[in-house]
């Protein structure tokens, strides 16, 4: 099986027509949906988003950071920071600052971070993350362990993010210009070089490859994208705290790409959304005869996690893929 | 700070590294044979102090329930390996993360079915609650010094059992190469459920001695796992030597710095990490 072919690369018409579907759906939704679901909604796109931005590293590169979180944290701090008490923070530069200030970050930590390999790599992002996650845990200055209120949400011009249906859409047209913009460097010859990178680092640089600065620029990348996902996190929620950069939002956005499939940025935005999604639900379970199903919540999604890695080594994506593609074909070759 | 003052953080950071041990041991061993990477081993410390709460007050003694409770765990973790962890050896390392964090979340809701979410808290054994004065202020307690004891004893045992014993051998062994090893007759499938047994059993083990300082809540995992990571990757992945210097080294640097420099307290230990691999890019002791 060859590499693009195991992680998906080119997605089979199915997935592609399923996606599409989908977006058209979220596109609706503000029409029918409460204030509530919107908001459900809007917070799944903005993980999507970082999901996806973390593919970049870990399922392209073959990057895994346990730290990504960092990036995410600081984009929402630097929204409430610029913030002003009574007024909206103008979106226009406060925006691209944000991103800007984790680009940055991501720039200096990667520039160490890049150098190592496999399972040392994971525990160096994770190390210069909870580094972050206690300098503002520690320091009132920064907010310390409470966290800091964006009392007003940021806009310019007609783009008001106080307003719960605007915001909806900026998310979601957040996602659809990350997803076509990844997917568009995903083909092009320096996604082609990262691809390389996680098959093969050794053979890239005996190519000529520099592979060190291919590295830090995708891990660059992947923290301005974060950056993004992390505002738009600060804004909907009002509110930044250390747990934004810490070590289980880390983890969780690990899981949610392995959950949908790695290395082609729809299975991190599925695992997002499924992730999310099945913890709402065995949250929200009702009661069969004595037992309140949702009390055991915990069990029902540990059991979930271990079975899709049991059932669907490639991801919930690889599953689905494999599904539809039976269905079209009708039974015979399958993939 | 005066030296009584000095001596309790020193000894404090002494028996916070030893029990960073006792579970980092378990994690470098079962990463370093197997290959695999346990996110659950936090959860065995968490149920290793369960554990000491029901069987301590069951039986009447708390460290007669530690030698119960080391045995049960050696066995479930015996099953662990054959039931579930054996199948995942060949499959990606990030499957088994995604494994092992689904399992922290079974675990947790066992805990929550047979414990409740209470905040519990587990009796130090009369014989061993009192403390050695130092100075007039300042005194040392006794159960402080027994967790020491107890993790000194285990280690001791652990670099007996590893490389003065024929079991040991063998684990050093498959631990370098696999294939060979097995070619050669040794039944490596049995090393790896047994290794298991006593990763898992040396966190259960550590759990149950910490539970009366460290009082027996929900997800204490959690911390302590990140915490044995730090300790497995500064000392060299598979290396339980690295991980004893490790375990100290970073039981000394919190200590300290909770108390000399409580300001950026929490950042030390990763500051500390992330310069040893910036140095050594492999950890301190690379096997």
């Amino acid at each position: 099986m060859s590499a693009a072919n195991s992680h998906l690369e080119v997605l089979p018409r199915s997935v592609q027509f399923l996606l599409a579907t989908a977006i058209v759906g979220l596109a609706l939704f503000p029409l029918v949906g409460s204030d509530y679901a919107l908001q459900s909604l809007s917070r799944m796109m903005i993980l999507a988003i970082f999901a996806m931005s973390l593919d970049l590293l870990q399922g392209v590169t073959g990057l895994v950071s346990l730290g990504h979180a960092a990036y995410f944290g600081l984009a929402g701090y630097a929204l409430a920071f610029l913030s002003p008490v009574n007024d909206p923070a103008a979106l226009w530069w406060t925006l691209p600052a944000a991103m800007a200030l984790s680009g940055a970050a991501a720039l200096i930590i990667g520039f160490f971070a890049v150098r190592t390999h496999g399972i040392y790599f994971i525990m160096v992002t994770m190390a210069f993350a909870q580094m972050l996650f206690y300098l503002f845990f520690d320091n009132k200055v920064l907010g310390g362990s409470d966290g800091i209120y964006v009392n007003i949400r940021p806009g310019s011009g007609f783009v008001d993010l106080e307003n719960k249906v605007t915001l909806f859409y900026v998310c979601l047209a957040s996602i659809v210009l990350v997803y076509a913009f990844l997917r568009r460097l995903l083909w092009s010859s320096f996604g082609r070089a990262l691809v390389g990178i996680r098959i093969n680092e050794h053979r890239m640089k005996a190519v000529g490859y520099s592979t060190f600065g291919y590295k830090l620029s995708a891990f660059t990348l992947a923290g301005v994208l974060a950056g993004l996902a992390g505002y738009l996190w600060g804004a909907l929620n009002g509110f930044v705290n250390p747990e934004l950069m810490g070590f289980h939002m880390s983890a969780h956005a690990i899981m949610m790409v392995i959950l949908g499939g790695m290395g082609n940025f729809a299975g991190a935005a599925i695992g997002a959304f499924v992730f999310e999604g099945v913890l709402h639900w065995v949250k929200d379970l009702p009661q069969v005869g004595t037992v309140r199903l949702s009390d055991h919540w915990q069990l029902w999604m540990g059991l979930f996690i271990v079975a899709v890695v049991v059932l669907a080594p490639r991801g919930v994506l690889g599953l689905v893929g494999a599904i539809l593609e039976r269905l079209r074909t009708g039974r015979g070759e399958s993939a | 700070m005066t030296l009584a003052n000095f001596l309790i953080q020193l000894l404090n950071s002494v028996q916070y590294g030893l029990l960073l041990f006792m579970l980092a041991a378990g994690l470098t061993l079962i990463f370093g044979i197997m290959g695999v990477v346990n996110l659950a081993h936090g959860s065995f410390y968490m149920l290793g102090a369960y554990l000491a709460y029901t069987l301590a007050a069951q039986m009447g003694s708390l460290p007669l329930a530690i030698l119960l409770g080391a045995v049960l765990a050696g066995l479930f973790g015996f099953v662990l390996e054959r039931l579930l962890f054996r199948h995942f050896y060949h499959r990606d390392h990030l499957d088994q993360v995604l494994l092992t964090f689904g399992l922290i979340y079974v675990f947790e809701e066992l805990r929550a079915v047979i414990w409740g979410n209470d905040v519990l808290g587990v009796q130090i054994p009369a014989s061993l609650d009192w403390s050695i004065p130092l100075t007039d202020t300042l005194s040392y307690p006794v159960y402080r010094l027994f967790i020491s004891a107890v993790c000194i004893g285990l280690a001791l045992a652990l670099y007996l059992l590893i490389s003065k014993t024929r079991l040991g051998m063998k684990i050093r062994a498959g631990a370098f190469n696999r294939d060979m090893t097995e070619s050669l007759g040794v039944n490596i499938e049995l090393i790896h459920a047994l290794v298991f047994g006593l990763g898992v059993g040396l966190a259960v083990v550590a759990g149950m001695v910490a539970s009366p300082v460290s009082s027996v809540y929900p997800n204490m995992g959690s911390p302590v796992l990140i915490m044995c990571f730090v300790v497995v990757v500064i000392g060299g992945i598979g290396s339980v030597r690295g991980a004893l210097i490790a375990a100290l080294l970073v039981g000394l640097v919190d200590t300290f710095g909770k108390v000399l420099l409580p300001q950026v307290a929490g950042m030390l230990v990763y500051v500390l990490m992330a310069a040893v691999l910036l140095w050594r890019p492999e950890g301190l002791f690379k096997q």
